[in-house]
Order: C-alpha cells, then structure tokens, then sequence
C-alpha cells in the first residue's frame, strides 16, 4: 500500500509550477484530502459505485444540456420543431439529445439504487445524517429539474403532465388557486410558463444540484463513507492514523469505480443507440406529437421515475389528501435516520423483521411504480392503496419494529465478503 | 520502483496503468466528436445557404446589381469596354493586379476577374474590416480627384478599388475584393455560390 | 466479483427493457404486425413514391427534406426534381403541402396530420392496420369506415388497388365490442368490388408505405445502429483492460 502512494504521489513539491500554484491554492492539500489519502473501507460492494455513476450521469447531462439549448428554441411556437431540428439538421444532434434523454432516465435508476444502498447499510445513521438529508434534497431537486425538463420538448406529454402536476398545487386549501397561477405564469399551460421552466431548467435547477452535490461529498468526506458491515473504520487505526480496513480511494476505489463506469457506459450507450425510447418509457409515444390543448391523450403516464408517487396521488379517493400523501412520500424518507432505532448499522446483521420489511417495502415501491403506468381500474386502484398502506407503514413502523429485531452481532473489523471471486 | 523485488508485477501494472489510461482517453475523444461536430452549420444552415439565382437580362451596361447569399452581399457589375480598357490603366496602381493573394475561384483569378470580362461578380464587403462599398463607377468626380478611373469606394475608412475589384496601393484594405464561387445557366442567368467543381 | 458485476449489469438492463410501454391504442382493434424493414432501401423507395403519389397531396412531413431522403434512399437530385417533388423546387425543401388549413377544415373537419412523426406516435402497426382496415359505410359522411380508427375523416385513398370491403353481416359492431380484443374483434369482410391488386399484393404496397413513414420518423436509425457497434466493440476492449488494472491494483488490498 506504501508502495502504491509513492508511486502515484500528485504533483511536485519542492519547486517548479505545482510548488507556485500550492503556495496560493491548496492543490496538493486538497488531492490528498479527497483522493489519495480519503480512506474508504477495503470492503466497499457494487452498491457502492451508483454515487459516482450519478456523478458521471450529472456531467452528461450538464453537457449534452448545453449543447441541446444552442439549438432548441423556448418558445410554444418553435419548441417541438427546434426539437426535430436538432434530431434531423444538426449535425450528431440526435446523438446529444439520445444522451440527454436516456441521461434522465439513468439519472432515477443510478440515484434510486444509491438511495436504497443508504438503507441497506444504515447509511444515513449517526455521524452521516446530513449527507442522508442533503443527498433526500438532491433527489427532490432532481424530481423538480427532471419535471421542467420534460416540458421542454412541448409534446403532447409534456403538455397534459404539465398540466395534470401543475394543478396538483391548486389542492392546497385557500392559496391553492393564486398559486397555480403564479407557477404558470399564465391561466393555462403556456408559451409563459415553458419560458420560465426553461430558465429554472437550465440555470437554476442546474446551479443548485451542483452546489448540493459539492456539498453532500464534503459532508461524506468529513465523517468518511459508510461500508456494508456499517462499521466505523476510523475506529481503528495504525500508527500513521490510517485506518485499518481503509485503502485509498486513489488508486483503489477510483480503478474500481473506472470498471463501474465503463460497465454503465456500455448499458447507457446501448439504449442511446439501439433503442433511444426504451419501448416508450425513456420517450414517451405521445410525445412525438406537437402539444394540442384541444386534446388530450387518452392515457396520461408520466415517465417511469415519477410513477411510484403518482400510483399513491391515484390510490387517495380525495383531491387534498392524494396530493399530501404523495409529498409525504417523498419527503418521509429523511426521517430515517431517527426512525432507525436499531443498535446495528447494516442489514448483514439486522434480524429478520428488519429484513422482511426492507423486502416489502422494495416491493411495494416496485409495484406502485408499475401500477402508475397502468389506466386506473378498481383492481389497481386497490392494490394502489394496499401498497401505500406498506409503504408508509415500512417508515411509521420503524421505531418500534428495528428496535425490537433480533440483531446480530457486529464483528469488529470489515468482513471481505465475496473475497473469493475477486 | 526498481529495486522493488516483484518487478515482474511492476510491469505487468505499468503496461496496464498506460494501455487503460491510452483507451480511456480514446474515449475521451470519442465523447468529444458529437459535440464538436454538432457545431458545423446544420441541414438548415445549408439549406438557406444553397446557391442564389440572378437575373442579368435586364442588368443595362455600366450598371450594378445585388444579390445576398448567404448573409453577405454580392455585386454583380455589367462592365462596358471603357470600363475594361481603365482596368488595364489602374493594373500599375493597385496592390495585388494578378490577385495572387487575394480570394477567388480559379476560374477568376485573370485580369478581369472574372468568367466572362463583361460581367464582375465580387463579394460587396471591404476586406479592411467589412463595410460595404459604395458604387463611384464615374470617371474624375470631384470627391475622388482627376486620377480617379472608376471603382468602388468604401466610406469607412477611405478604402479605393478598381472595376475588377481590385485594390489600390496605401489604404487600409490589404486585399482586393473577394469572388464567390459562381457560374452562368444560360445567357441570362448568374449562380452565385456554386459548389467547387460545379463549373 | 466479475460475475456478479455481469449479471447485475444484465439483470439490471433486462428489467428495463423487459415489455415496451404499449402504445395507446385505445381499445380499437386488435392490431396486425407491420413487419417492416428500414433497412430495405428498394421498399423505402417504392414507400416513397407511393407516399408522394397518394399521400402528399393532403399530408406533410415538415421536417423531412428531400434531399435527406435522396441520400438515403439513393435517389439523384435529378430524379428527386423531375419525378418526387410535387411541391418544391430544390431538393433541400421539407415536403409541405400547398392545402391551406382553412380548405383542410372546409373539407375534410380537420388539418391532415403531418406525418413526419407519425409512425413514433403511433406505431407502425397501427399505420399499417389502419390502412387496411378501410370498409364500406354508408353512414358515414365519407362513405367509409375504419376498424382500427372509428368514424375516421380520411376517405380510402388507396381504394382502386385494395378494392372495396363491407363488413359480414353476421359480424355486427356490438358483437365485437362485447368481448374486447379477441379473434372477434377482427371482423370478417365481404369484398363488394374487387382492387387492381390482390390482397397480398396490397399489404406489401401498405408495407412499403409504412416502412418509409418508419424511415422518415427517425431518418438516422440505421446511422445510428451502426455506429452503435462501434461504441459497444470499444467498450468491450475498455472493459477488460479496466478489469484487469483494477485487479492488478487491487493485489496490494490484503
């Protein structure tokens, strides 16, 4: 391990242009702190590597988004056609916006798998609440960022989702009404409204996730990450304040992470070139048509990442409620780190109730998701509601039922599971 | 690193550490081209800046018509054999008289500048800094002086060209006017923006 | 460790992709698989000439040039200009129509939609039923009607080839309404006036059609593809090179 940080040492220190530039900017410094010296447990799995494929998919977008908005045009009149402009004129035009819009749907998976990795392991338990709440932030933001941007496009889905979400804020009683009005800028969806959700889009939004996600990675840095035994490597350290079960994350975890990256890449590509639409999921159908307020399509299903919270708006038989519920599921999750009273971290050693219930609750969420796509019978109507009940009681339960789990006991060093594949 | 005994690793590592970091920066490049390629002007782009049609039946002798083509203007002059026979007179007292390094198509790099010695076809752009040239095809007008032998006359910054579009010697215009790819359909009618090789 | 990053990778791509969000039909008839090609450049083109024979007159494709269809479909700008341009006059046109919206309403209740997208929209299946699925009708202001759209605007344009078909009596609506999408729901038909063409003849010329609209809904698609693979034989190499640094790396982590 010596050996390895030696050899990889960044940057001169005694003179040249690195010695000019650490004399006034903590380069060197900063390096060690975040790379070649930030110790992560040796132990860290595949659910460890959806954090820095959000990162990844964030630069995607943030690229391939600037380059679409030399093109597109925010503007009722010219939006979907600036669209096809980019698919058919501009040059490798429909590659950036294929990337753009598998981007968004990659974006939900890496980032919903990442969430649930936090559960698995007890990730958001003390020291690390406030990365648990900055990235519950980041994932709200993104629902906003993700919601603007399929405006954008000024199809037939992006007119009448807009419109079905829009409206949703009009069931808060008393303000309701105005402050429909004052998120569209206008009486209807409009020409107005795709103006401003362009600019929050594009600017706004954007700014935001970045500095959260600078954020929420110093926050990690400064208490270290969490490993799937959830033991506290820090405890544990040699006589040069190394820890233990720790390796660097340069040059370990980053050449892990660069297998991880290329294995997404290759899945990432694979939709952008061979199906772009993944069947009507990443690119809705309806979509391809022009938005016409005289019509609206006789199956509104927004894009799959919002479908889990839509089935429960769906399953709630009043207006009010639904839209409550359906906040509340997105924002019960931050109070997880005081839900959990289970004296261990991860769920190698959590009993077997803690286990039935994260298994049910994955469930749940899975069918929600699936039951947003469908058209609303009373069959799934009900099985809505069933799973909602499941879904609120996986986190209202949680107090009692962690608290109550056999637990087993937590080794005190991290245990290389899988050791004999590698 | 050399006295470390396990060399063979070390090696094994290093060709590893350089062919990983050589593909991944193969795909580095890769990511790039989409993007840079999206630059170049597009489908519309070309498509509005195709080849323009002028009609010169009607242009009369010693007149000058204009034509935009891709954003810029084009002048095209019907010269008579007074103007040809000034432009052999003003060849001693321009800059550049064989154009050699001015912009054309091969087909105008003569003396006239030109297909045909009749008709002049120039971009009507000054190339000191873009202003467009004023038409002073008259012979000693009192602004311009007695040597005056016709030409374009830029107001910008005092620029003087001939009836080939030539520049004269010590004004700020380094360089005659340019010519755009151009042909005749007919008789009567000019195609200013060719492509190369179409004539 | 390998294994399990493959089969994750697989089983997480098979999850996605593992049923295509249906295309709303909206509980029309059952429809017939179009089977088209878009790599069958001699389909495109008799597509093409169909399309601007029979369609084009009312449908536009606003976002198509011809001279991108030229090029695809190996079609010379003078062959574009002399024989596929009804409506232009340079090859990097888009194909419009000269019907203004107000004759469309006058004539037909609606503007004639532009059919550059069409085939995303709706799906190739659902072009290639419909226009087969025109019958006889004399209740309707048209005097036809479709089994995949209900009380459709369009009148048969392609009737003198396909001929002309009624419903079997015995085959009413309400019976085939009564038990959704099965077999009943395409209902037999008896042939009134026979086409220029046999049916199998005429599925091919809706075939072609439907391929060309599938061509011009995403004109790129075989680009696409093929550079694609290219991606995809790099990644591979890149995978293992990464594997095997990572592994090699990882030597050091006892």
């Amino acid at each position: 391990m010596a050996r390895a940080e030696s050899e990889l040492q960044i940057g001169q220190k005694d003179g040249g242009l690195m010695k000019w530039i650490n004399d006034r900017f903590p380069f060197d410094k900063m390096m060690k702190e975040h790379v070649t010296e930030y110790y992560a447990s040796k132990n860290l799995n595949l659910w460890y590597v959806f954090g820095v494929l959000s990162m990844v998919v964030l630069v995607i977008q943030l690229l391939t988004g600037i380059f679409l908005t030399m093109n597109y045009k925010p503007s009722a009149a010219e939006a979907f056609a600036s669209v096809e402009y980019i698919m058919r004129d501009v040059k490798y035009g429909y590659i950036i916006r294929y990337m753009h819009s598998t981007g968004a749907s990659a974006f939900f998976i890496v980032v919903y798998l990442h969430m649930f990795r936090a559960m698995l392991y007890g990730s958001y338990r003390k020291p690390r609440e406030l990365i648990w709440l900055i990235g519950m932030i980041i994932f709200i933001v993104l629902m906003a960022e993700a919601f603007m941007g399929y405006l954008l496009p000024w199809g037939q889905m992006s007119y009448w989702g807009a419109q079905v979400i829009v409206s949703l804020f009009g069931a808060i009683p008393g303000i309701g009404e105005g402050l429909v009005d004052v998120i569209r800028g206008d009486y209807s969806i409009s020409d107005i409204t795709l103006n401003r959700f362009f600019a929050l889009h594009v600017i706004a939004l954007p700014l935001a996730l970045v500095m959260l996600v600078v954020v929420h990675i110093l926050a990690l840095h400064e208490v270290g990450s969490n490993n799937p035994d959830g033991i506290e490597i820090k405890k544990k350290k040699d006589a040069n304040g190394v820890p233990l079960d720790g390796i660097a994350f340069h040059p370990y975890h980053t050449s892990k992470d660069l297998v991880a990256i290329v294995v997404f890449m290759a899945a990432f590509f694979a939709v952008v070139f061979f199906a772009p639409e993944m069947g009507g999921y990443f690119l809705e159908h309806a979509n391809f048509e022009p938005a016409n307020r005289l019509k609206t399509p006789e199956h509104i299903a927004p894009v799959w990442y919002f479908t889990p919270f839509y089935a429960i708006l769906r399953a709630v038989p009043d207006k009010l409620l639904g839209v409550i519920l359906m906040g509340a599921a997105v924002v019960i999750p931050m109070f997880l780190p005081w839900l959990d009273r289970s004296p261990v971290k991860s769920i190698r050693y959590k009993g077997v109730i803690t286990k039935s219930a994260l298994g049910l609750f994955v469930v749940a969420f899975l069918f929600l998701g699936w039951l947003g796509l469908q058209p609303a019978t009373d069959l799934y109507t009900n099985l809505a509601r069933v799973f909602t009940v499941i879904y609120f009681a996986f986190f209202a339960l949680m107090p009692w039922y962690s608290k109550i789990d056999q637990t087993k006991p937590v080794p005190e060093r991290v245990v290389m599971k899988g050791a004999e594949h590698a | 690193m050399a006295d470390n005994p396990d060399n063979l690793d070390d090696s094994r590592r290093r060709f590893l550490g350089i062919a990983t970091g050589a593909t991944g920066a193969v795909a580095g490049a890769m990511f790039v081209v989409p993007f840079l390629g999206s630059l170049v002007p597009s489908k519309r782009a070309q498509a509005l800046g195709a080849p323009v049609e002028i009609n010169i039946g009607n242009l009369e002798t010693g007149q000058m018509a204009r034509k935009q083509w891709r954003g810029r203007t084009v002048y095209v002059v019907r010269r008579d054999e007074e103007m040809l026979k000034r432009i052999e007179n003003t060849t001693p007292q321009v800059a550049d008289p064989d154009s050699a390094e001015s912009e054309q198509p091969d087909y105008a790099s003569n003396g006239f500048r030109s297909l045909k010695p009749e008709f002049l076809v120039v971009f009507g752009q000054c190339t000191h800094l873009g202003c467009a040239p004023s038409q002073r095809f008259e012979v000693a007008p009192p602004d311009l002086g007695q040597d005056w032998l016709g030409g374009f006359f830029c107001a910008c910054h005092g620029s003087k060209f001939d009836m080939a579009g030539r520049v004269f010697k010590g004004v700020p215009a380094p360089l005659n006017l340019p010519v755009p790819p151009y042909r005749f359909i007919g008789e009567d009618v000019i195609e200013i923006g060719t492509e190369t090789g179409a004539a | 460790m390998r294994r399990a990053t493959l089969l994750r990778a697989a089983a997480l791509c098979l999850a996605l992709s593992a049923s295509g969000a249906a295309f709303a039909a909206g509980g029309g008839a059952a429809l017939d698989a179009a089977n088209n090609d878009v790599g069958n450049t001699k389909s495109l083109q008799r597509g093409f000439k169909y399309f601007m024979n029979y369609c084009s007159g009312c449908h536009s494709a606003e976002y198509v040039r011809y001279n991108t269809i030229g090029a695809a479909l190996e079609i010379s700008d003078a062959e574009l200009e002399q024989n596929l341009m009804f409506n232009a006059e340079r090859t990097f046109e888009t194909i419009n129509i000269s019907m203004r919206t107000e004759d469309a309403t006058a004539w037909l209740g609606q503007v004639p939609p532009d059919m550059s997208l069409i085939a995303r929209s709706k799906g190739v299946d659902h072009i290639y039923s419909f226009l087969r699925g025109y019958y006889r009708d004399d209740k309707s202001a048209t005097g036809w009607n479709n089994t995949v759209v209900k009380n459709v605007s369009m009148p048969h344009v392609l009737w003198e080839m396909e001929g002309v078909k009624a419903k079997a009596e015995s085959h009413s609506d309400e019976g085939a309404a009564a038990d959704g999408h099965s077999a009943a729901d395409k209902p037999a038909f008896d042939v009134l006036a026979a086409g220029t063409m046999s049916a199998e003849e005429y599925d091919d010329v809706v075939r072609d059609i439907v391929n060309f609209l599938d061509f011009i809904s995403e004109p790129m698609q075989l680009e696409r593809t093929q550079i694609g693979i290219w991606i995809m034989a790099f990644l591979v190499i890149f995978f293992f090179l990464s594997l095997f640094l990572k592994k090699e790396i990882w030597k050091d982590v006892k």
